[in-house]
C-alpha cells in the first residue's frame, strides 16, 4: 500500500500517476475506527483541553454577566449612538455568520464537486458552522433592545393583528439565518448518525451506550438504509449549496438595500460570500491545527488537507482584495460625490487605521500562500489564519461603522466609540463558541468515521482482484457519494 | 483483508427455536459484494447487508430499487414555496372576509406607494422556506422510509454483530424469506466462505 510509504503527516508529494492518499498510515478499517474514537474514548482529554475549557467557560460567564447587565439596563450600555446605530452587535453578527460559511461549503459544495479530501475536515467544519451561527444569532437577538419581544421577528399570529414587513431585508435575514442554522444542523446530525452508532457499539459504560444509542436512532448499517441515506445526503448537499450562497447574500442585502453611501452597491452579495468563505476557512485552520496536534489526528487531517485550505484562503482572499479595489474604482468611476467621499473617508478618514488593518490582514497576508513553503508550514498557516480572522472582523467594522458615522450631511456625522460592554460581549461570544466546540470534540465523533473508511482504497469492492468476473457495475453512471 | 476465510465457519446459535435469521460475517467489501450477488441469484429476497460504510454497488447487487425519496422531497419543497407565497401575500396585503363572516386582514405597510404584493421582495423568503421544507422532508423522509428510530432489532441485539459499525460486513437472510430453511440456508451461507455464521434470536 503506497500510503504507508508516505512520510506521516506530510502527504504533500505530487505523483502524477496516482491519486494522493486521503488517509495515511492505515490500510485497515478497525485501526481507523480505533484511532478516531480514541478522541472520545480516552479516559481524560489532554491537559490543553482543560485549560482551554476553563478559559472558554470564564469568557462564557462574562458573556452571561454582560448580557444580564444589558437586559437590566438597556442598549445604552453599548457604544451604539445616533448615527452609528448598528455598532458592535451587527459587526459581530456578520463576523460570526461569515465564519459559519466554511462548514456548509465544505460539506455541500465540495461534496458535489467530489472533493473527497473534505471527508477529514467536514465534521469539524460543520460543528464550527453551527456554533458560529449560534453566536451570530445571539447578537441580533440582544440588539433589539426589548428582548422579551424577540418573537416579533417571526410571523406569529397575535391579538394585535400585526405581521412583520416581508419587504424588509432584516426579515429576510431572520428567515435566511434560521433556515441556514436548521439545515446545517440537519446536515451535521445526519452525517453523524452512523458514527454515533460506532461509538454506541464500542461503548464501555451503560450511560455512554444509552446516550449514543439514543442519538444514533438504532442505526444498524443496513445497506437498504445506506441507499436512502446516501440519496438523502446528496439531496441535502444540493439544497445546502444554494443556501450557503444565499445566506451571506441576504446578510449583505441588509446593507446593500439601504441608501447609504458605501453600502448601496451591487457588488455586496458576491463580495460578502467570498469574504465569508475566506473567514470560515481561516477559522477551520485555526481550530484544526491545534486539534490535530493535540488529539493525534495527523493521519487524517494531513498536510495536504491544510495545504488545500491554504489555497482556498489564497483564492478567496484575492477575491476579497479584488472587491475592495472594485469598490474604490466604482466609487470614483460613478462620479458620485457621496460614494467617492465614503471610500476616501474609509481609507483616510477617522477610521483609516481600521481600513488598513483590514487590507493588510485580508489582502496582503493570504498572498504568502503563493509560496509552497508557507502552505506547508504549520506555524505560518496558523498565524496567517489568525490574521485573517482579525482582518475579517475589521472588514465588517469598517463597512458598518464608517458608512454610518459619516453619511450625507456633515451636520449628522458622528463618531462611534465602543464601550467595555461591547468588548466583553464580543470576547464572551468566543467563550460560547469555544465551549461548544470543546464539548463537541470531547463527546461527539470529531471526524466522519464512516465517510473516511469509504474513501480508503480498501473500501473499493473491486480492490484486490483484477479479474472482471462478470458482475456489471451499474454504479458507474450512478451518482456515487 | 488480513485473515484468510475459514474452511468451516464457526456457527454460533443464539436461540434454540426457529432463528429470526442467519447472519454470515465477512471481512471485506469484495466478499460481501460476491455474497450479495450469490444470495440474490440463489433466490433469496428477504436479506440485507449490514456494512460500516456504503459499499458502492452493493445496493444494486442486492437488487435494491431506487428510493422514492427525491420525489417526496420535491413535494416538500413545493409545499415550502407555496407556504411562503401564501404567508407573505396573506400577512402583508390581504383584506378579505372569509366565508363572509371572518375578517382576515394582513398588516399593510404603505411605504412610498410601493405595491403590497411585491414579487421581487418576496423571493428571498420564498427561497428560504423552499429549502427549509425540502431539507426537513429529506431527513424526515429518509428516517421514515428507513423505519428509524428503531428501538429494537435482532441485528442490534446480537453481541456477535457489534463490529458492523467498525470493520465487518454482515449478510443476514431472514427466516421470513420463502426460500429459507434452517439447514439449507446455513449450508448456503457456509458455501460463501464467511468468517463465521450466527443464528440470530428474534
Amino acid at each position: 500500500m503506497t500510503s504507508l510509504n508516505v512520510e506521516p503527516a506530510m502527504n504533500v508529494d505530487e505523483a502524477p500517476d496516482e491519486r494522493a492518499p486521503l488517509v495515511i498510515g492505515h490500510d485497515r478499517f478497525d485501526t481507523v475506527t480505533a484511532e478516531i474514537c480514541r478522541v472520545n474514548e480516552a479516559k481524560k482529554p489532554p491537559k490543553a483541553w482543560y485549560i482551554a475549557m476553563a478559559m472558554s467557560v470564564a469568557l462564557l460567564s462574562c458573556l452571561g454577566v454582560v448580557v444580564l447587565y444589558l437586559f437590566t439596563t438597556g442598549v445604552g450600555v453599548w457604544g451604539n449612538n445616533n448615527p452609528a446605530m448598528w455598532g458592535f452587535p451587527i459587526v459581530n453578527f456578520v463576523f460570526w455568520v461569515g465564519i459559519g460559511h466554511a462548514g456548509t461549503l465544505i460539506s455541500a459544495i465540495l461534496f458535489l464537486f467530489r472533493q473527497k479530501w473534505r471527508t477529514s475536515i467536514n465534521r469539524f467544519a460543520e460543528a464550527m458552522t453551527i456554533f458560529a451561527v449560534i453566536c451570530a444569532g445571539l447578537f441580533p437577538g440582544i440588539h433589539i433592545g426589548r428582548v422579551w419581544l424577540a418573537y416579533w421577528l417571526f410571523p406569529i399570529p397575535n391579538q394585535m393583528d400585526m405581521w412583520p414587513q416581508f419587504r424588509s431585508p432584516l426579515l429576510w435575514d431572520v428567515f435566511a439565518v434560521s433556515t441556514y442554522f436548521t439545515v446545517s444542523l440537519l446536515f451535521w446530525y445526519v452525517g453523524m448518525i452512523p458514527d454515533l452508532a460506532t461509538l454506541r457499539d464500542r461503548a464501555t459504560s451503560k450511560i455512554k451506550a444509552i446516550c449514543y444509542g439514543f442519538f444514533s436512532l438504532g442505526w444498524r448499517g443496513s445497506m437498504r438504509h445506506w441507499h436512502r441515506y446516501e440519496r438523502a445526503y446528496l439531496l441535502l448537499a444540493a439544497l445546502a449549496t444554494p443556501l450557503v450562497l444565499s445566506v451571506h447574500s441576504v446578510v449583505s442585502f441588509d446593507f446593500a438595500v439601504s441608501q447609504l453611501p458605501g453600502w448601496h452597491t451591487t457588488i455586496f452579495p458576491p463580495y460578502f460570500v467570498a469574504g465569508a468563505i475566506f473567514s470560515g476557512f481561516a477559522m477551520v485552520l485555526t481550530l484544526a491545527i491545534p486539534a490535530r496536534e493535540l488529539w493525534g489526528l495527523k493521519n487524517f487531517i494531513t498536510m495536504r488537507h491544510l495545504e488545500n485550505m491554504a489555497k482556498i484562503i489564497l483564492l478567496t482572499g484575492s477575491m476579497v482584495g479584488y472587491a475592495y479595489g472594485m469598490e474604490f474604482f466604482i466609487a470614483w468611476y460613478s462620479g458620485e460625490l457621496y460614494e467617492s467621499f465614503a471610500f476616501v473617508n474609509r481609507a483616510f478618514g477617522q477610521y483609516g487605521w481600521a481600513y488598513w488593518i483590514m487590507v493588510s490582514c485580508n489582502v496582503i497576508t493570504p498572498q504568502i500562500f503563493w509560496f509552497k513553503a508557507c502552505r506547508r508550514s504549520i506555524w505560518v498557516m496558523f498565524i496567517a489564519s489568525l490574521f485573517v480572522n482579525v482582518g475579517m472582523w475589521f472588514e465588517r467594522f469598517v463597512i458598518t461603522v464608517t458608512s454610518l458615522a459619516n453619511d450625507f450631511l456633515p451636520s449628522s456625522w458622528g463618531w462611534f466609540q465602543p464601550t467595555w460592554v461591547d468588548f466583553v460581549t464580543f470576547l464572551g461570544s468566543f467563550g460560547l463558541f469555544m465551549t461548544l466546540f470543546l464539548l463537541f470534540i470531547r463527546f461527539l465523533p470529531v471526524l466522519a468515521i464512516a465517510e473516511i473508511k469509504g474513501v480508503m482504497p480498501a473500501a473499493d469492492p473491486h480492490a484486490g482482484h483484477d479479474d472482471h468476473d462478470g458482475h456489471d457495475d451499474p454504479t458507474s453512471q450512478e451518482v456515487q457519494a | 483483508m488480513s485473515s484468510a476465510p475459514l474452511q468451516d465457519p464457526v456457527v454460533t446459535k443464539e436461540t434454540a427455536g426457529q432463528p429470526w435469521g442467519i447472519a454470515a460475517i465477512f471481512d471485506s467489501p469484495a466478499k460481501i459484494m460476491h455474497a450479495a450477488e450469490a444470495t440474490r441469484a440463489a433466490g433469496y429476497r428477504w436479506f440485507d447487508c449490514h456494512v460500516p460504510f456504503p459499499v458502492h454497488g452493493l445496493d444494486w447487487a442486492m437488487g435494491v430499487k431506487h428510493t422514492i425519496l427525491p420525489v417526496i422531497v420535491f413535494f416538500g419543497g413545493l409545499t415550502g414555496l407555496l407556504l411562503a407565497i401564501v404567508l407573505q401575500v396573506f400577512t402583508n396585503s390581504i383584506e378579505v372576509d372569509l366565508w363572509a363572516i371572518v375578517p382576515v386582514v394582513g398588516y399593510q405597510f404603505e411605504v412610498s406607494g410601493k405595491p403590497l404584493i411585491s414579487a421581487p421582495a418576496f423571493v428571498p423568503v420564498a427561497f428560504e422556506l423552499t429549502v427549509l421544507l425540502s431539507a426537513l422532508t429529506t431527513v424526515g423522509g429518509m428516517l421514515l422510509l428507513n423505519k428509524l428510530p428503531c428501538l429494537y432489532h435482532p441485528v442490534l441485539k446480537s453481541r456477535h454483530l457489534k463490529r458492523i459499525t467498525d470493520d465487518r460486513f454482515v449478510l443476514v437472510i431472514e427466516s421470513s424469506d420463502p426460500a429459507f430453511t434452517r439447514a439449507d440456508t446455513r449450508a448456503f451461507l457456509s458455501s460463501l466462505e464467511p468468517e463465521s455464521i450466527v443464528e440470530l434470536e428474534a
